[in-house]
């Protein structure tokens, strides 16, 4: 069991009556990705800037690598990256004359220079910040996370808007840092994400922490049925399917038939039977559930602002 | 933590150096002021006086160079370093408040300087300025008004929590206390309700003090400007530690 750099007990964080954190606790161990989800409001922003000393709080318990965000900050900072959703630098400072800026305000520093190649941002070293695209400023937004070779990191949505290039390139990047030792915790709005990089999320749901694990314990705890499907034409007959076992619900839809199955042995009944029939077996499809069923089944299927 | 400092000054001060309307109003525009008021008067020294126009205005277009970096750069700047996040980055790194703020404020009295030994590198060259004080204290009644006048800044710069809320409340307090101090106008043409309104302005106390001294006055003969401007350095350091904000 590897011990933990972070440990929330019980945070609870209000903004005026609105109460954006409401009691939750968890911990991250050495080494691991943590992912945190959960719906825009949900509460992920404001768990990882107490955290990350950007925010007072109310009350709960956060110990980070042995010390107390509230009281000693700046050591903490010290020691963390914190990449932000809303945050800039100046507009006129290019990214060799930031990253020096901001090499000189840690104690122990990463090469920039090293960074920047990494990072492939490296051709753009004598680029003025504004003259960046969206995808290169969240770049640097890492490089800036990363430039004090913190022990942990915390990522801040990195990857919403950028093109699934980028957020793969960034996805290499995360376990890169994780291979060289450092904790990252990160918060994302994509499921495949979560579900592909971390080792363990939380989903929170209100200010509360709706459920934490491995995405595969999340699914098979919360990820419902696997399903079924399959087009089929006016000449089909549903009655082939009634002897199979282990089907939990069917819908039918334009052609298309929905089944949710409840064991695995159902799933080859259910093909020996459309064989058998001479139906649907070009467009058979079986979709396992994901880490997306898991959050909307958790946090609802309602829109939210 | 001096480091840190020294890095938030130096890559402001480069900051400020690209920006041009900042630039032109602090470095080149008070030099235009003077060229202008001085080919209308000269420098030709008064009847019975050892000194002419241009000696007697320089102080003044230098508390211009103050009230522009101090008042209006620096309130501009630090409210929309606060609304784009640019402050919110530096609070996610191990840098102080105090770092930020004195970075800022030496970054600013160094434009300040920049600006004054231009109009000065000017005035010698081309106007034969008669510097009849004392080289010493003239620097310290300098350094006094300069800080004072950013002090002063750091009021609104702490308080506004929008770009636009900035402009406005600097060019609030810019304005009147540039033509009401003597630093656009020559102060004794004033009428008196006006003269006794300016006395709430640092500057009208930095210009008096700095005229002095540099018409041979000592900084002794002027202890009220002395005390008004050491007041503004300890209530402006006093809100701005007090009341600053990252977001």
């Amino acid at each position: 069991m590897k011990e933990s750099v972070v440990t929330v007990k019980n945070l609870v964080k209000h903004y005026g009556k609105v109460k954006a954190v409401d009691g939750i606790s968890f911990s991250v161990k050495q080494g691991e990705i943590f992912g945190i989800v959960g719906p825009n409001g949900a509460g992920k922003t404001t768990t990882i800037e107490c955290i990350a000393a950007m925010q007072e709080y109310d009350s709960g318990i956060i110990d980070v690598l042995g010390l107390d965000p509230a009281a000693g900050s700046l050591s903490i900072k010290q020691r963390i990256g914190l990449q932000q959703q809303e945050s800039e630098i100046p507009d006129r400072l290019r990214l060799r004359e930031a990253m020096l800026l901001f090499s000189s305000l840690y104690s122990r520093v990463l090469d920039w220079r090293l960074l920047l190649k990494q990072l492939d941002l490296w051709d753009k070293k004598d680029t003025f910040y504004s003259a960046l695209s969206g995808g290169q400023k969240k770049r640097f937004f890492v490089a800036m996370a990363l430039i004090g070779d913190p022990e942990v990191v915390f990522l801040d949505e990195l990857t919403s808007g950028l093109d699934p290039q980028a957020r793969r390139s960034v996805w290499e990047l995360v376990r890169y840092l994780r291979n060289q030792g450092r904790t990252v915790v990160l918060s994302t709005h994509y499921m495949d994400e979560a579900e592909k990089l971390c080792d363990r999320v939380a989903v929170i749901h209100n200010g509360k922490l709706a459920a934490l694990d491995t995405p595969s314990s999340l699914i098979s705890r919360y990820g419902g049925y696997t399903k079924v499907c399959f087009d089929f034409d006016d000449k089909f007959d549903q009655g082939v399917l009634s002897g199979v076992n282990g089907i939990e619900s069917r819908v039918i839809e334009n052609g298309l038939c929905t089944l949710e199955v409840s064991e695995r042995h159902a799933i080859v009944e259910i093909v020996k039977s459309l064989d058998a029939a001479d139906q649907g077996l070009v467009s058979f499809r079986i979709e396992a559930p994901t880490l997306e069923d898991v959050f909307l089944n958790i946090t609802g299927r309602e829109v939210r602002d | 933590m001096i480091r840190s400092t020294a890095a938030v000054t130096k890559w402001e001060f480069i900051l400020f150096l690209r920006e041009p309307s900042a630039f032109f109003f602090t470095m080149v525009f008070p030099l235009l002021m003077m060229l202008l008021f001085s080919s209308m008067w000269g420098n030709e020294p008064f009847p019975g006086e050892a000194y002419g126009y241009v000696d007697f205005s320089v102080p003044a277009f230098m508390g211009m160079v103050m009230a522009t970096g101090g008042i209006m750069s620096l309130t501009t700047s630090i409210a929309a370093y606060r609304e784009k996040g640019i402050l919110k980055r530096f609070r996610a790194t191990p840098v102080s408040p105090a770092a930020i703020l004195i970075g800022q404020f030496a970054s600013v009295l160094a434009v300040t300087v920049a600006g004054v030994v231009l109009l000065l590198a000017v005035g010698f060259a081309f106007y034969s300025l008669h510097f009849m004080g004392n080289i010493f204290e003239f620097v310290l009644a300098f350094l006094l008004s300069a800080c004072s006048i950013s002090a002063m800044g750091f009021i609104p710069a702490s308080l506004v929590s929008t770009a636009r809320s900035g402009v406005v409340a600097a060019n609030i307090l810019y304005f009147p206390m540039l033509f009401l101090s003597g630093a656009a106008l020559p102060w004794f043409m004033l009428p008196d309700f006006l003269k006794k309104v300016s006395l709430v302005f640092p500057l009208t106390h930095a210009i008096k003090l700095m005229q002095g001294v540099w018409l041979g006055g000592s900084l002794s003969d002027y202890p009220v400007q002395l005390a008004v401007l050491a007041g503004f350095v300890v209530i402006g350091l006093f809100v701005s530690i007090r009341h600053f904000r990252w977001v």
